[in-house]
């Protein structure tokens, strides 16, 4: 962010911008930013909730008339909540068994999740009336099927692998994230715990990082490294096991 | 999870190893009063319409976003998997406020919004790699008379 405020504002534009990493701004030093103590993935804050959204927005653009150089604001305010409290801990709205051990049984058990959640993904679009899964080259049926794939040796390797892998396994999360948030009440972390540790798609991940990083593939091992398993979810696996 | 002192000791130390270059030169542009100003959102996050091809891991690339956008229309590929995703599943406007910018617009609080809007995918490039691209979009922001841009990250 602060390099392309860097780039824009040398090319005769004005800019100001979200900073969600304070360390960052302070050191790259753009033009004009406001630091926001939100969580990474919410620059404004929280969701369906227009009124702070737009004091977000507003504090930002009152740097424009703001000075001298650089110009590092606070905004005051925490998020709010985005679920009012619930009485009792967050769950799915369906509980599964707890994901296969055996890679050979990770696919279908994904395939069983999915049709599962299918009623609820359903009715989280409908009452949402959006959806985030692009689906635009596969089915999740189809997503799920791509990525169990690479369990054993990959179908396809090299940066075009990678991009679809990623295409599928963002569609899925996406479409397992919707449909869980169907019932609501669930926080960003609660969301995330379920999906990545209670998921039989959590499993084939977590598998997904060990066994792509073993190819040789520079491409794929690349993704398994470091854009497959949140860094958050590999350190609360690694406490749940020891 | 909303500080550096909140994250997990291996966020954070990610974080602050990123590298953070300070740029030559200190740009500084002013403009004309908040409610002549013409504002485009220019996104690190990944933003992309349904039918364009995802982002690729390691590019600099962007994508084009028309001033016409609903929030149901955007998805995002951005590569990396160390955010939350669940808001902007809710309301695309927590990354990218254009109901609230259309909002200002309707007031007379800002003058315009621009008729594209811009996303990169910030993850895994080195800040510099950005700069022939931004020199692109610069330049399509102001033949569509732009004046000012709106930075998000993620």
């Amino acid at each position: 962010m602060s390099a392309l405020s860097h780039f824009l504002e040398s090319e005769g534009l004005s800019t100001a911008g979200i900073s969600l990493v304070r360390p960052h701004t302070e050191q790259m030093e753009p033009p004009r930013a406001l630091w926001v103590p939100f969580e990474l993935g919410r620059p404004f804050g929280a969701p369906d909730d227009a009124a702070f959204q737009r004091r977000v927005l507003e504090a930002a653009l009152a740097l424009l008339d703001a000075g001298p150089r650089p110009v590092l604001a606070d905004f005051p305010d925490d998020a709010p909540l985005s679920d009012a409290p619930a009485e009792e801990a967050w769950a799915c709205p369906i509980s599964f068994p707890p994901p296969p051990v055996d890679p050979n049984d990770i696919g279908a058990a994904v395939q069983a999740e999915i049709g599962q959640l299918a009623p609820w993904y359903a009715e989280a679009f409908r009452s949402r009336g959006r959806t985030s899964v692009r689906g635009e080259s596969f089915s999740v049926e189809d997503a799920a099927a791509h990525a169990a794939a690479f369990l054993g040796d990959p179908p396809e390797t090299g940066a075009q692998a990678v991009v679809r892998l990623k295409e599928a396994l963002e569609d899925l999360k996406a479409f397992y994230s919707e449909a869980a948030a169907a019932k609501p009440g669930a926080s960003s972390a609660d969301m995330s715990d379920w999906l990545w540790q209670e998921t039989a798609l959590g499993r084939l991940m977590f598998t997904l990082s060990e066994t792509l990083a073993a190819t040789g593939d520079e491409a794929l091992t690349y993704m398994a490294k470091g854009s497959m398993v949140p860094r958050a979810q590999r350190e609360k696996a690694r406490a749940a096991a020891s | 999870m909303v500080r550096l002192t909140d994250m997990l000791e291996d966020d954070r130390n990610h974080l602050l190893a990123k590298p953070c270059p300070k740029f030559e030169g200190e740009p500084w542009v002013e403009g004309p009063p908040l409610n002549e100003r013409r504002i485009a959102i220019v996104t690190t996050a990944g933003l992309q319409m349904r039918e364009d091809a995802p982002f690729n891991f390691r590019s600099a690339e962007y994508r084009v976003i028309p001033g016409t956008v609903e929030g149901k229309e955007l998805v995002m590929s951005h590569t990396s998997v160390n955010f939350d995703r669940s808001g902007f599943q809710r309301d695309a406007n927590v990354v990218f406020p254009i109901d609230r910018l259309r909002e200002l617009e309707s007031e007379d609080a800002i003058g315009s919004l621009a008729s594209h809007h811009y996303a990169f995918n910030g993850a895994y490039m080195e800040p510099d790699a950005y700069a022939k691209n931004a020199q692109e979009v610069a330049a399509l922001l102001r033949s569509d008379a732009v004046d000012t841009v709106l930075l998000v990250p993620v």
